[in-house]
């Protein structure tokens, strides 16, 4: 990005929790860190803070830049910022780093308080419910009792919808983009060849591979590999890569070396990935996306686990997205249609899979960007 | 339907705070008219993706939806009013749909151009298919794919056993209760199931 575009500076904050939080698996953690950012100012009344929940591979650093570092954007750096859809002239955003991620808040590298050894795979399993409550206590830190707006895509959909689930009062808006109310089988058997992948990897050392000063960048490198198919559309990766070799034009008559440029492209991601991503955290933000599933304390009844959602809605799916279809996305607008609540669903014809809820399309940043407008008037007219 | 008028003349089919489902809202603008003005609360269903910007940018409920696809995500009697302006006509599966209107709602409101009026039995008199203000199109690309009458109408509700509560026509904003059929450039008709 020439430095003319470039976006604001964000800074990284920490806070701690001495105090244990109890987890949904019976288990409790304590002492931990989370690490968010903050963009915009919040108000007098504490009324525009928009927070925004992070999906697999993201973090709290959601919009702006790190001062001197090339290309260090924040994943929703198109949509969020001054002027931008989610105007932070307007609103107080807030990205914060869930709890097992490798990205600053306490995860599986950190040292266990009540062992004084590094977690490794003793880290205990988080759901986007433990998420939740761990981003309430991080809310109620700041003085912030009730939200404009819970923001998320993807797994950060569901960290929405569980908030306003969760905490019904705490949000007057969620905005749940690419999501689903629970991951279909064929979504959980995508994440079981990720892990295993990387739980086969001979350098896994059954999760405790940094005493052994080694990283399974080869299951890394492949569970990146599957999900970044996921991600795509066959549509966009033919017309990305289509059948194109990466160089000249003759077949090699090889099978270990790299000819076409799907497989280059592939093999570049998942190299990148396993320089910076953990593999027990992998493990375990695959497992919070299976487990997710409000509809299983009520016999699968997704309108029920509903009923107690109070928030106003906007959906949004793509309808090129396999791995988050819009017929899930259509679910949850049943269940709040089944229980009178306010939505709004914008199902937007884009070709980039499931992807695109982090690229610029006009009609995806129009909605979003009138319904916060919206929210920013209605605040405008409530307050003072 | 776009004429305060005509918008006047279908709201005041709607009690006010009626929960409402508006099929083809357009850009929103009568279910932000029976929101403002008549308390109602309600959803509109929208395929088109300027429409649905409108919708929500002037704060309606907006479900971009095709309507071809069906209705199976509203359940049985969930809304007051079901509302069809302006898009029976433009639906394949037109009975279908006129049939799912009346499931949902414990009433339906369905306005559409009356291709029995005058205007157009002249010009058809004269051997050509009507080209006017209210069907500006050509016969070759007309997105009104189903185009009848107000008596057609009848008819069609009656085989469906639908119980019409009130019926009239509309022309130039104004309401035509006599000889509709003739006199009006569109049909509306207020119904509900048996």
């Amino acid at each position: 990005m020439p430095g003319f575009f470039m976006s604001f500076i964000a800074t990284p904050q920490t806070m701690h929790f001495p105090e244990a939080l109890p987890l949904q698996s019976g288990a409790s953690i304590r002492d931990y860190r989370l690490v968010y950012e903050t963009y915009g100012q919040l108000n007098a009344d504490k009324s525009n803070a928009v927070l925004v929940c992070h999906a697999l591979n993201a973090s709290h650093h959601v919009a702006g830049v790190y001062p001197d570092e090339e290309k260090s954007e924040g994943w929703w750096d198109n949509m969020i910022g001054p002027g931008k859809s989610v105007d932070t002239n307007k609103f107080f955003v807030i990205g914060v780093n869930n709890l097992g991620s490798c990205f600053g808040s306490t995860g599986p590298m950190d040292v266990n308080p009540d062992t004084g050894a590094v977690y490794g795979a003793d880290f205990p399993v988080v759901t986007v419910e433990d998420w939740v409550n761990a981003q309430a206590r991080l809310l109620d830190r700041l003085g912030i009792g009730q939200l404009a707006a819970v923001l998320g895509g993807s797994l950060g959909g569901m960290q929405a919808q569980s908030w306003t689930l969760q905490y019904p009062e705490r949000m007057r808006h969620a905005v749940v983009v690419a999501s689903a109310p629970n991951l279909t089988a064929e979504n959980i058997a995508f994440n079981e060849v990720a892990r295993r992948a990387i739980v086969t990897d001979p350098d896994f050392h059954g999760g405790h591979f940094y005493r052994h000063g080694v990283v399974p960048a080869r299951g890394l490198r492949i569970a990146r590999m599957i999900g970044h198919i996921t991600y795509l559309s066959d549509d966009v990766m033919n017309q990305k890569f289509g059948r194109q070799l990466r160089e000249g034009l003759d077949l090699k008559y090889s099978t270990q070396d790299i000819e076409f440029q799907i497989e280059s492209y592939l093999r570049y991601q998942g190299d990148k990935f396993s320089t910076y991503f953990d593999a027990n955290t992998y493990l375990l933000i695959t497992r919070a996306l299976d487990y997710f599933d409000p509809a299983r304390s009520f016999g699968g009844q997704l309108a029920q686990a509903y009923a107690r959602a109070q928030a106003r809605f906007l959906l949004i799916s793509f309808s090129t997205d396999w791995r988050f279809a819009p017929e899930r996305s259509r679910e949850i607008v049943k269940a709040l249609l089944d229980n009178g609540r306010q939505v709004s669903y914008a199902e937007i014809d884009a070709p980039h899979g499931h992807d695109a809820f982090l690229l610029d399309d006009p009609r995806y940043m129009g909605v979003m960007r009138s319904y916060f407008d919206n929210i920013a008037a209605e605040l405008a007219k409530e307050g003072v | 339907m776009s004429d305060t008028a005509t918008m006047q003349a279908i709201a005041a089919l709607i009690p006010a705070g009626a929960r409402v489902l508006d099929l083809g809202c357009g850009e929103g603008a009568l279910l932000d008219f029976l929101q403002r003005e008549r308390g109602c609360t309600g959803y509109g269903v929208e395929l088109n993706d300027a429409n649905v910007l409108a919708c929500v940018r002037r704060g309606v409920n907006v479900l971009q939806l095709n309507l071809e696809d069906g209705l199976a995500m509203f359940e049985d009697n969930s809304f007051d009013v079901v509302l069809q302006i302006d898009t029976l006509q433009h639906l394949r599966n037109a009975e279908t749909m006129l049939q799912e209107t009346a499931r949902i709602g414990r009433s339906g409101i369905v306005a559409f151009p009356n291709f029995a009026h005058w205007p157009n039995r002249l010009s058809v008199l004269r051997g050509r298919m009507p080209v006017t203000r209210h069907l500006p199109y050509q016969w070759y690309d007309t997105p009104n794919i189903r185009v009848g009458t107000f008596k057609d109408f009848e008819v069609l509700a009656t085989k469906n056993r639908l119980r019409i509560l009130d019926a009239f026509g509309l022309d130039n904003g104004q309401i035509v209760r006599r000889l509709p059929n003739l006199c009006a450039s569109r049909a509306v008709f207020h119904f509900e199931h048996a």
